[in-house]
């Protein structure tokens, strides 16, 4: 049976307009075969979370360079979970100090990719983190 | 505006060709050159190949194993050379360049308050800086303020925060703005922030005719590539003429524009693509002004430039000199301009911010230094460098320091200003400079075709030759068919930085300012001047008059764009991944 394209959902959360790393990292998990959906510019965390929900995506995959972070990823975090969608993975790139990582992590962002990280580093986390996902869910399916 | 005009759809509205139509003549090599291929290349290479299949510039343009003036046939020196401050300008827009003035040493800096980037102003005057270039926050690049709800969490983040002229008044505390060249990257709300300015000068008693600096006011790369727009192409061209218009009255040392490749750069262009779109851009602002019925002459004397230095040595420097050549061109055979001043293009430089790294910061003080190095070659007016912690947050004091020291010891100690254009007349470089005027050239006549500008942003030209450009790039990066040094080769394991932090003690303050500013203020005065402000830009007036009268009255910087968000309207973008 055919594996159901890997959804992401590609978001530029807050003020912040430079937009050209989620443009590649868009091109190039649609390059990896996934089904990727760029929300565009200044999206508040409520039309990030209702566009994941919409888009019933996988992957949640924010760009944020304006050291908004903190703020931005609390509150999303908050509205995912209320919407039930703590089992997508959401993951960030842009500008993050190294200091506020752990923190990130601790609100439930599953990685931080500093700048330097390759675009296949990306598409093989995404595939490795859904797949175990999809594995986790289906605990009845045989092993192959 | 050209939307009258008919327009022509290019039906080839496809990628242009990365490298520049080829040469009328092709090269002949000399005997000499023949018989070195034969006699000693071919055998040296036979015993050893070269290191790689392609030799190409950070922006894949191919690069010969050697060149001499068989490349430089096609055209002729004197003519295309030239000497300095004389046409075409090739050598530099001034006949003595560094002998008589190096470039203004001016470090973008900003964050937190205003009274923050105020102790940071005066410390890099302090430290021998030439001119303060102020960064502002993401919610007064975007004409929010900052107790607006979307800018929770941005405030003072990226810059400094202004929400009034109050803020203003403290950030150029003991600057006296008549002594100071004072430049402000600032675009959307480029006008109402300028008012500001103004005012403050008005209120420090400093002739507004002595004032010198640069406000951004490009809008036109908003769209193409930094993205901070707020209203359509039409009303915010419309300010920008506002702007020039009112410059060319009242602050004939000011420069109301910097047409900027920068950011044009830093989106992912290739050099020629940076090249050609500032200058069209550059174009478009010139037709805009006299389609108002400004003078030729009268404006473009104060048109400035912002280009950036990225890796590639030798390409910036050419692209600089091709910079020259092209726009003199433009200003005379297209434009007819008359004066020489209109003629020669000014520009300040910043070193790219694209290219430093998070891994082994210390490594970006080299980048920036030989980056830097190029802009000084290519003979710019004035220079930003950047800090090694770019690639983790705004620059600490002391990185910020390394980073000005980088443009002192290349103006005291390298030896490079004691004459103009140093590599004039070297082969590659003369090569490379016709190369990338080609493309440029390349590039305006298919904006051309497609109507201008404006046109073909709303076809997305530029924007997609920009990502595809920037997919390259990262493709070639992740390969390693560019390395990267601590990125892609080189790693190590490594330890955090001390970097800058600001927390939301900024936003709080802001918000008691503002509060304690709406309830001081005559709330009828704000009132009628926003009324007045909306009914203004419903019309065809200069709008500069107007803002100044209503940033006096301590209208907020959010209350004034929102105001002209109902005649304006706002911009959507249509996104090209």
């Amino acid at each position: 049976m055919p594996d159901k394209k890997i959804r992401v959902l590609i978001a530029k959360p807050g003020l912040d307009g430079h937009d050209r790393g989620a443009k590649v990292i868009a091109r190039a998990l649609r390059d990896a075969g996934m089904e990727v959906i760029y929300t565009g510019l200044r999206q508040t965390p409520e039309m990030i979370a209702s566009a994941a929900l919409q888009e019933d995506v996988d992957v949640i995959g924010l760009s944020i360079l304006s050291g908004a972070h903190n703020t931005l990823c609390a509150r999303l975090m908050d509205l995912l979970r209320a919407q039930k969608m703590e089992d997508v993975a959401v993951l960030i790139g842009g500008i993050i100090p190294e200091q506020d990582i752990a923190e990130l992590k601790k609100i439930g962002i599953a990685e931080v990719f500093l700048p330097g990280t390759t675009t296949q580093a990306i598409v093989d986390f995404i595939r490795q983190r859904v797949s175990h996902a999809s594995a986790a869910s289906q605990p009845h399916r045989s092993a192959e | 505006m050209r939307d009258e005009k008919a327009r022509k759809v290019s039906a080839a509205a496809g990628p242009v060709d990365v490298f520049p139509s080829p040469l009328a003549s092709p090269r002949k090599p000399s005997p000499a050159e023949t018989a070195w291929e034969e006699s000693t290349l071919n055998p040296a290479l036979a015993k050893s190949p070269d290191r790689l299949a392609d030799f190409t510039t950070v922006s894949s343009y191919p690069v010969r194993r050697i060149y001499t003036d068989a490349d430089l046939t096609d055209g002729n020196l004197e003519r295309d050379l030239g000497v300095p401050g004389q046409l075409p300008y090739t050598r530099g827009i001034h006949p003595a360049m560094y002998r008589e003035r190096l470039w203004t040493m001016r470090q973008f800096a900003g964050f937190g308050s205003a009274e923050d980037t105020n102790r940071r102003f005066r410390y890099l005057l302090s430290q021998g800086q030439t001119g303060l270039s102020v960064a502002f926050d993401l919610p007064t690049l975007m004409g929010y303020d900052s107790d607006h709800p979307l800018s929770e969490g941005e405030v003072g983040k990226c810059g400094v925060a202004i929400s009034s002229l109050a803020d203003m008044e403290a950030l150029f505390d003991q600057i006296p703005l008549a002594d100071v060249t004072t430049s402000m990257t600032i675009n959307s709300p480029a006008a109402p922030i300028w008012a500001m300015y103004l005012a403050v000068a008005e209120k420090q008693g400093a002739d507004w005719r002595r004032l010198s600096g640069t406000l951004q006011n490009d809008i036109l790369k908003e769209y193409i590539a930094q993205k901070e727009y707020i209203y359509p192409p039409g009303p915010s061209l419309r300010m920008v003429t506002d702007t020039i218009e009112f410059g060319a009255k009242h602050t004939p040392k000011f420069n109301p524009i910097s047409i900027s490749g920068y950011h044009i750069r830093e989106a992912g262009s290739t050099a020629i693509q940076e090249l050609a779109f500032t200058l069209r851009d550059g174009i478009e602002y010139v037709e805009n002004c006299l389609d108002r019925g400004l003078s030729i002459d009268d404006f473009a004397p104060r048109l400035s430039f912002f280009f950036n230095a990225h890796n590639d040595f030798f390409e910036e420097i050419a692209k600089y000199r091709a910079g020259r050549r092209l726009w003199q061109s433009v200003m005379r055979e297209r434009f007819g301009a008359k004066n020489p001043r209109s003629w020669a293009l000014r520009f300040h430089t910043q070193t790219a911010g694209c290219s430093l790294t998070a891994q082994q910061p210390y490594n970006n003080v080299v980048r920036t230094a030989i980056q830097a190095l190029a802009a000084v070659l290519g003979g710019t007016q004035s220079l930003h460098t950047n800090s090694l912690d770019e690639a983790w947050a705004l620059p600490t004091e002391s990185a910020a320091t390394v980073a000005l020291r980088t443009q002192q010891i290349i103006a005291y100690e390298s030896g490079v200003t004691n004459t103009a254009d140093p590599l004039g007349g070297s082969y590659f470089v003369e090569t490379l400079t016709g190369e990338i005027e080609r493309g440029a050239r390349d590039y305006i006549a298919k904006i051309d075709a497609l109507g201008g500008m404006v046109a073909a942003i709303e076809h997305g030209f530029p924007q997609r030759e920009i990502a595809d450009a920037a997919y390259r790039f990262q493709i070639a990066v992740d390969h390693r068919e560019k390395i990267i040094v601590g990125v892609n080769d080189y790693v190590v394991e490594e330890n955090p930085i001390e970097t800058l932090h600001i927390d939301e003690r900024v936003a709080r303050t802001q918000a008691d300012r503002l509060r304690k500013l709406r309830s001081e203020r005559s709330g009828d005065e704000v009132a009628r001047r926003l009324d007045s402000l909306r009914r203004a830009a419903a019309g065809t007036e200069n709008l500069m008059p107007h803002l100044f009268e209503t940033v006096k009255a301590y209208a907020t910087l959010g209350e004034i764009c929102e105001a002209l968000r109902q005649p304006f309207g706002v911009y959507q973008e249509v996104a090209i991944t």
